[in-house]
């Protein structure tokens, strides 16, 4: 323990870059999520296919390549995203699909009655998405989008493989310093991905049941 | 409608990985896998020594890097590791009377060597393994059977005429997280920006697209990635340290560490080392055998 008190100030660091880029990225998901969520269900049918080749494109791709493609495909077409640019676009893209396909299906459980009487007393399909349907569709999806961000925070690790010095990428460097520490190291990162979880984990609980909608 | 779906995800992934092929590391000597070591036909050793054991079980098992060309690069043909490091842990076994292919070979990275070998999950690792003293805390070196430098890759033509170390003040360098180099650059040379991967070949990449200036690490692992590049790396050729590969055994084992120390210095007289050397790291390099550095018996 002692050794991980000496390295501090590396684990600080590395703490706060792997929440400012859980954070971006979560932001990037939830508001790129919903749009695509919205397309989906949109009567526009191109805006529908795209949506769709979007999500079915990111939601399967391991998201090692989606870094790959970012950070060294790009950059073949003279397009240079900065290292951590790259991985929060990366992890936020790739998340988005997630999200897209939560929101979507609470969108799918509030009834047709719902937008069929929003849509009766003339609101526009963007009015009754916004007004009527989205407020509803979040309060069901809270406990599915929670799973979503979670794994997203943990996926935030393979950052660590494209030069964003994360929490993960501690575990090399520290190792190489003494290897005979290994158990500590492991243990710290560890402890520190969780003091990030299980707040979102804790904070996902109490929102399930402040919005719950009782049916 | 889905179909097309489907087949225009497939076509956009494969633009994707299309795009990803960099340059790969370069391929290894073709005759490399020829060993010609003889095998010790009668071997007699003293009850209960390491070496009685491996003996008598007619099989070890050997940790080394696969994935660096000239040292350890497992050929996918073959599903066995191919280098001057293999050679070595080849020339070591043949005297305890374990053919080549009675090894079992075990990928060590550099964060799982001391581990491997104080768990007892391999008999010995020789993965371009440089000998310092926090590593001689938790495990003991044999050897050193070689001695590398730290040196610098850039783009071909050195565009910034970086020279040496001190004259990447300023620019980014690449190297892996957890490394030594990368630890030296980080204490020594402060006003370089570091870039940091997992794996060499992507600091290759990285240079090849113009998002890094320089590549720097042990020159072996250069010369290999060099060797690859078909013309677009060039080593500067200036080494700033001196990383001695030793072979690593289990911590107090000094019977074993004095019959590899041993087998070091005969392979040294007979030519055997030079040999491997010229078989592998050297077909990829060109370079002839160094000589070879003095056994340190500590």
């Amino acid at each position: 323990m002692q050794f991980l008190a000496d390295n501090f100030d590396l684990l600080w660091d590395a703490f706060l870059t792997t929440l400012s880029l859980s954070l971006l990225a979560g932001l990037l998901a939830l508001v790129l999520g919903t749009l695509l969520a919205a397309a989906r269900v949109s009567p526009i049918p191109p805006l529908r296919g795209l949506a769709s080749f979007y999500v079915e494109t990111f939601r399967n791709t391991p998201l090692t390549v989606v870094f790959f493609f970012l950070i060294f495909g790009l950059p073949q077409i003279d397009f240079i995203l900065g290292f951590y640019t790259g991985a929060v676009l990366s992890l936020g893209l790739y998340t988005a699909a997630f999200v897209c396909e939560a929101v979507r299906s609470g969108i799918n459980s509030v009834s047709t009655g719902q937008a069929e009487a929003s849509r009766a007393i003339g609101l526009t399909f963007g009015q009754s998405l916004r007004e009527v349907v989205l407020p509803q569709a979040f309060r069901t999806v809270v406990p599915p989008l929670g799973n979503v961000f979670i794994a997203m925070v943990k996926n935030s690790s393979i950052a660590a493989g494209f030069a964003t010095s994360e929490l993960s990428s501690l575990l090399p460097r520290l190792v190489n310093a003494d290897a005979g520490q290994l158990t500590a190291v492991l243990l710290g990162v560890v402890i520190a991905y969780m003091i990030i979880t299980l707040p979102l984990a804790f904070g996902v609980h109490r929102l399930e049941r402040r919005v719950a909608i009782l049916r | 409608m889905r179909t097309t779906r489907y087949a225009a995800s497939l076509a956009a992934l494969g633009l994707m990985l299309a795009a990803c092929g960099g340059s790969e590391a370069g391929n290894q000597a073709e005759d490399a896998a020829d060993s010609n070591v003889e095998v010790q036909e009668e071997v007699d050793f003293e009850a209960g020594t390491t070496m009685a054991e491996l003996a008598e079980a007619g099989s070890m098992t050997v940790g080394t890097k696969f994935d660096q060309p000239g040292f350890g690069l497992l050929n996918p043909n073959t599903e066995t590791p191919e280098g001057f490091d293999v050679e070595i842990a080849k020339l070591i076994a043949a005297e305890l009377g374990i053919a080549p292919e009675d090894i079992e070979w075990t990928e060590t990275v550099s964060a799982n060597r001391e581990p491997f070998l104080q768990n007892g999950q391999v008999d010995m690792v020789v993965a371009t393994y440089t000998i310092n003293d926090a590593r001689k805390e938790l495990i003991d070196f044999a050897g050193p059977y070689y001695e590398a430098g730290q040196d610098i890759m850039v783009a071909a033509g050195n565009p910034e005429g970086i020279e040496g170390p001190e004259d990447l003040a300023g620019k980014n360098v690449c190297s892996v997280e957890g490394s030594t180099p990368a630890q030296n650059i980080r204490d020594n040379y402060p006003e370089a920006t570091l870039t940091l991967f997992d794996v060499y070949s992507k600091c290759a990449d990285a240079l090849a697209n113009g998002q890094v200036d320089a590549v720097t690490t042990d020159n072996v692992i250069l010369t290999g990635l060099v060797a690859g590049s078909d013309g677009a790396f060039e080593l500067v050729g200036n080494p700033f340290t001196e990383e001695p590969y030793g072979i690593g055994v289990p911590k107090g084992d000094d019977e074993f560490r004095a019959f590899i120390n041993d087998t070091l210095e005969e392979a040294y007289e007979s030519g055997a080392w030079a040999d491997a050397w010229d078989r592998t790291a050297g077909a990829i390099s060109g370079q002839e055998a160094p000589e070879p550095p003095a056994v340190d018996r500590y």
